[in-house]
């Protein structure tokens, strides 16, 4: 209840997005209120890349509105950057740099106050203080994924975009950065979205998730609701049987 | 615009240069092999059969001018090409920073590799051929600054080229500047060219500066005319450049372009 009345953060009306004629986001609408984990699932092609890309700034949609923190990319871009931050499996720091290079340059972008407590203090929740000054592009898929993170909590982000953020990663070490995200959600409040293929991170992580086929929202809930309103056992079923049953279920979840 | 972040943005080139021994070889390499293939070509010519006086300063001259205008352009959109590279685009991107910012930190740091560059060749000139760069004098500055405002303004464009087609334009980086070298009288003077490229020869500031330059090493003194020509041009391509990568931008917005290249 409380959260329901919580503040909007990201406020996505009739998302719409075209690429030469082709449609990535056919119609997508959804708030994350502040304090939320919302994971957007869908299979290859559902939109989820591009709705991200368009909550970063990266992407301008072909119609509707995106509003974060109450405020649009054209005329905001610096001040909802300056308030969010982005992880994924899939972008790096540069790999000869070292460790504290890398969070020494993304803190000085940021403009985060007293840095190098910041860092320190991040290293030590994220477990990695003796990798400071070991070369980025040396280290492990699991402690690259722990620095990216410390990069994307440097500025204290009240929006954390995570894409996929355990891809490639064992499922020791995925457990243990959905953990850390869980802790970090607790201890800092920061509103999450999250994408990922791993239907487990999500319902280990996430309050709510949005499930999207060919650009629409099919289904919308928490882990829980959604496992029960498909009649399915997982998450990793409900998965499935969207990815399968097309179209038909976009015009059901219309 | 954020002068802190832009020293951020510096920063990290700085690490990035100072952590690589390939880079920094890379800024040597090949300006210190062209200057000795050069000199000593024109050594042949000055004492061989050709006996040609004065031949050996005005093609070094060339040389280090032309290589000003070239790292210039390559500095900014190698230090661009850099985070595609890395894979951390996106994170610049994503990041609170606004795109003259990323620019202009791109700038000076091809400033700083073109500084160390032309000191490097100067010192080499000085030594292997008697050739002083710095006897110019005060000269030198005006015409440098037009070179390196060119540069930044085909890098401009460049970049922009790169952020639109993606990686597979890469070897525009390298190619660009070698498309307007033949036009741009760099190694011969202007009135040597055929008649009907003389007027796209006029059009670019680099001729401006090559004649400016040759002026001054055959003791005639700056033209002021030269030098306003070329600014005059600079200023209207910068613009120009600033206006296409502006376009350039948006267009890669609009098709999710940026994310591919931050990804690639």
């Amino acid at each position: 209840m409380v959260r329901a009345m919580a503040e909007a953060i990201v406020q996505v009306e009739h998302l719409r997005k075209e690429f030469n004629g082709t449609v990535a986001v056919a119609d997508v609408s959804f708030q994350v209120r502040r304090g939320e984990i919302v994971g957007l699932l869908g299979a290859n092609g559902a939109g989820k890349t591009t709705t991200i890309q368009v909550l970063l700034g990266l992407t301008t949609p072909t119609s509707g509105l995106v509003k974060i923190f109450g405020m649009d990319f054209e005329r905001h871009r610096i001040a909802i950057l300056q308030r969010s931050n982005f992880c994924s499996a899939y972008t790096a720091l540069p790999g000869n740099l070292k460790v504290w290079e890398n969070l020494l340059v993304f803190a000085k972008l940021y403009q985060v106050k007293d840095h190098r407590r910041k860092t320190d203090e991040l290293l030590e929740l994220l477990e990695i203080t003796p990798l400071r000054k070991h070369i980025t592009g040396h280290l492990s898929s699991g402690e690259s994924t722990r620095v990216n993170l410390c990069k994307a909590l440097l500025n204290d982000p009240e929006l954390l975009l995570l894409d996929e953020p355990t891809a490639s990663l064992d499922p020791n070490i995925a457990d243990k950065v959905r953990k850390l995200l869980r802790r970090v959600q607790r201890e800092r409040g920061i509103t999450m979205i999250y994408t990922s293929h791993n239907m487990r991170d999500v319902e280990e992580v996430c309050d709510r998730v949005l499930f999207l086929n060919k650009g629409r929202v099919v289904a919308e809930g928490t882990p829980r609701q959604i496992i029960d309103q498909f009649q399915q056992q997982s998450l990793e079923d409900v998965f499935i049987q969207v990815a399968r049953s097309g179209d038909l279920l976009a015009e059901e979840g219309k | 615009m954020n002068f802190q972040r832009v020293a951020a943005l510096v920063l990290r080139y700085t690490f990035l240069y100072t952590r690589s021994l390939p880079r920094v070889f890379e800024i040597f390499f090949w300006p210190v092999m062209e200057l000795l293939v050069w000199g000593m070509l024109t050594q042949y010519l000055e004492s061989g059969p050709y006996k040609l006086p004065g031949f050996i300063r005005f093609l070094l001259g060339a040389m280090i001018f032309w290589d000003i205008l070239y790292r210039a352009q390559q500095g900014t959109t190698i230090a661009f090409l850099e985070d595609i590279w890395a894979r951390n685009l996106m994170n610049i991107f994503v990041a609170p920073v606004r795109v003259s910012e990323f620019i202009l930190a791109t700038y000076c740091v091809g400033f700083v590799k073109i500084l160390v560059t032309v000191a490097v060749l100067g010192v080499l000139a000085s030594v292997f051929y008697e050739f002083n760069l710095l006897a110019m004098g005060w000269p030198l500055i005006p015409l440098f600054a037009n070179l390196l405002v060119m540069g930044w303004a085909v890098a401009m464009v460049t970049t922009a080229m790169i952020m639109r087609w993606g990686q597979a334009s890469e070897a525009l980086a390298w190619g660009i500047p070698f498309l307007i070298q033949p036009f741009c009288a760099a190694f011969y003077p202007l009135d040597s060219m055929p008649a009907w490229i003389q007027p796209i020869a006029l059009a670019i500031p680099a001729t401006h500066v090559f004649e400016g330059m040759r002026a001054v090493l055959a003791g005639h003194g700056l033209s002021w005319s030269r030098v306003l020509w070329a600014a005059g041009l600079n200023a209207l391509y910068l613009i120009a450049a600033g206006l296409f990568f502006r376009f350039m931008y948006g267009r890669a917005r609009e098709k999710g372009l940026l994310a591919k290249l931050g990804t690639q």
